[in-house]
């Protein structure tokens, strides 16, 4: 758990490194998992987060598919369905758009619809967020399309920890999860202990203690918001900061029990505001702390229009400490 | 080679190669040198494809284009000047800045765009000749894509209804070998994707995409068909990117031989056509050299005006998003 980050390791890694240790440590365990996706195994993916494992681990285990998304998933569905432990990589969570059907017609319902009889334990890895100028179709955080498939897990590592840990715990699972990396994350260093170890799914990080506000922030917007969390320090705030980890399912208590010491909360993502998780995560709050809260529950999400290419839209497009620390203010009146 | 080829397109189709090499080399730079954004992804090597196939086509022919847009668009005649300005991300640009590389675009020289989507292209084409047919305008609708892409079910449905609806459509399959870093044989178990169009119901054609002549011929039988209401064609072009998959060294992975680069370089369209202009007396050295200067001034043109186009206003952020 995160509360013991480090405690057995001084060794630091780049959060890409710690994606590939995550799918070693799993590839090692299980004998029946294998990777397939689109420039996995040769180029150890566009991002490098699977360098070196085609070497370790032979083509036997390490799969290049064609440019086939629905193929893809589907080669998950059917081997999980059917014995192996497959990590699908799908290289931009854009590309959903492609597989949906496989993710969220097959691949969430398969168990349900047979009665419990069919068991999928498939682990699905994809790379979110913008900051990059990828444009449109490159740049999207669509965690909520996913999060509303009964049938799904879906967790977003936001540190190189979180995201080993989380890994193994998804392959781990008996039933299909989504893990959501961030490609603005990659070089992001942190502690990572070697050897296998498990984040658990379903369980949320008080990252930052605080009194008297709370801000949940999932994915990269943990980053902004621990700065958020210094600035408000000098306008007498102290902010308790919240990663979720897991968005489905979400750790409801965790979040409620601290609105309940700090009367005044803020939700934080990447996605698009309007129907994002965030929206959820506020409706869950007032259902389950509305006579604690001194104010309404804030929302901070991108604006309501696809990711812009130039870097002086996307810049402001992009939810940042100061619009998080803009928003606190207006929220407390400030 | 044949005779039938005019003069004047033989040079129209020169010039629109050279185009589209001077442009590339100059945007592979700006990527490289950080000055502009994203992820270029470079048409160098494979110019006769785009030419050969566009010179056959009015502004009314529609065209779907990849991620490796910047030659569709530019042969069929896009301004530098709007093009560096979208790379730069500025407000002058083709997409107002917000497309960039990916999305460029000029809908009206029928250019329905680059595509962030690798097989996004062919079923917009395909309803772009089902549009045609309905409006009966006796416009064709051209669809580029690459080998990779051929493996998307999208291109499957997209051919099949383009077959079964008879819709002037064009397939044209930029194979050049590769999928980023994954070589053909290694993502289908054909040779030539050519082979996949009996089995919708429509012709399929391999012409060598390094050779202009061939595939403006080719081309031109392909769009006759559909322009007689004969129904669409799966054209696939044999040709060769030059550079990495995005930008020019790229990732640096070692997926192709520098020797099979060099190969495929020595069989380059441009000093093909070139060769073949002067030896027929088509054309001279000097005017050839020409070509490449006036073009070379549009580049610096194009990027002067660019760098001093302003960036997009915030508030441009939330505009176009609805009609
Ligand atoms: C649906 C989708 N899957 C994957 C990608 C990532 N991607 C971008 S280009 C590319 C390779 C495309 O190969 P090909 O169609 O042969 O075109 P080429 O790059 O060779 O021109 C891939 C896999 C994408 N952009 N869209
Ligand atoms: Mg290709």
């Amino acid at each position: 758990m995160a509360e013991a980050i480090a405690d057995n390791s001084e060794r630091e890694l780049p959060y890409v490194r710690a994606i590939t240790e995550g799918v070693r440590e799993v590839l090692l365990e299980q004998d029946n998992s294998f990777v397939a996706g689109e420039d996995v195994a040769g180029a150890g993916s566009v991002y490098g987060y699977y360098a070196g494992l085609l070497d370790e681990f032979g083509p036997e285990r390490i799969y290049d598919t064609p440019i086939s998304e629905e193929g893809i998933v589907g080669l998950g569905v059917g081997a999980s369905a059917t014995g192996c432990r497959p990590i699908i990589d799908l290289m931009f969570m854009d590309f959903l758009g492609e597989c949906m059907d496989e993710v969220a017609n097959q691949m969430a319902k398969m168990r349900y619809m047979f009665g419990g009889a069919a068991t999928l334990p498939l682990t699905m890895l994809t790379m979110s967020g913008a900051g990059a100028s990828l444009a449109a179709q490159h740049s999207q955080s669509l965690e909520a399309w996913i999060c509303h498939l009964p049938g799904l897990k879906v967790v977003q590592p936001t540190t190189p920890y979180d995201a080993k840990g989380m890994i193994i715990a998804a392959a781990r699972d008996d039933n299909p999860v989504i893990v959501v990396l961030n490609k603005m994350s990659l070089g992001l260093m942190g502690p990572v202990p070697e050897g296998p170890y498990e984040i658990p799914i379903g369980k949320a990080n008080v990252v930052r203690p605080g009194t008297n506000y709370t801000i949940v922030a999932t994915g990269r917007m943990l980053h902004e918001a621990l700065k958020a969390a210094t600035q408000l320090t000098e306008l007498g705030i102290d902010t308790e900061v919240i990663d979720p980890r897991s968005l489905q399912p979400f750790d409801t208590a965790t979040v409620v029990e601290s609105v309940k010491k700090t009367h005044r909360v803020m939700v934080v993502h990447e996605a698009v505001r309007f129907g994002g998780i965030g929206a959820e995560i506020a409706a869950q709050i007032q259902e389950d702390a509305f006579d604690y809260l001194d104010a309404p529950v804030a929302r901070v999400g991108a604006p309501f229009s696809p990711v812009p290419y130039s870097p002086a839209l996307e810049s402001i497009y992009v939810p940042s400490a100061k619009s998080i620390v803009a928003e606190a203010k207006k929220q407390l009146g400030l | 080679m044949t005779a039938d080829i005019s003069n004047k397109t033989l040079i129209d189709m020169h010039r629109r190669m050279v185009r589209i090499r001077l442009f590339e080399e100059a945007a592979g730079k700006l990527m490289e040198d950080g000055k502009v954004p994203g992820a270029l992804h470079l048409y160098v090597g494979q110019e006769a494809v785009a030419s050969g196939v566009m010179v056959h086509l009015t502004n009314k022919d529609q065209v779907t284009s990849t991620h490796r847009g910047h030659g569709h668009l530019i042969a069929k005649g896009g301004q530098f000047d709007k093009m560096f300005a979208e790379l730069y991300g500025k407000s002058t640009g083709y997409c107002k800045g917000k497309g960039g590389s990916m999305h460029i675009c000029d809908l009206e020289l029928g250019m329905l765009g680059a595509n962030g989507i690798v097989g996004g292209g062919p079923p917009i084409a395909m309803g772009a000749g089902f549009s045609a047919k309905f409006r009966k305008t006796n416009d064709v609708a051209v669809t580029f894509f690459g080998d990779g892409a051929s493996n998307e079910g999208a291109f499957h449905e997209a051919a099949n209804m383009a077959a079964l609806f008879k819709l002037p459509v064009v397939f044209v399959c930029e194979n050049n070998g590769y999928g980023e870093y994954t070589a053909q044989s290694n993502h289908q178990a054909i040779v030539d994707v050519a082979d996949r169009a009996p089995g919708y119901g429509m012709p399929g054609v391999i012409v060598d995409g390094m050779d202009a002549i061939a595939v403006y011929e080719a081309a031109g039988e392909a769009v006759a068909r559909a322009r007689a209401g004969q129904g669409p064609t799966l054209l696939e072009c044999k040709t060769y990117r030059y550079y990495d998959h995005v930008g020019v060294r790229g990732m640096g992975l070692k997926y192709r031989s520098d020797e099979e680069v060099a190969l495929w370089q020595e069989r380059d369209c441009i000093d093909r056509i070139e060769a073949h202009l002067i030896e027929q007396g088509i054309s001279t050295q000097r005017k050839l050299e020409n070509v490449h200067k006036s073009t070379l001034k549009e580049v610096h043109e194009g990027i002067a005006f660019a760098e001093a186009s302003p960036m997009p206003e915030p508030s441009a952020l939330l505009e176009d998003v609805y009609a």
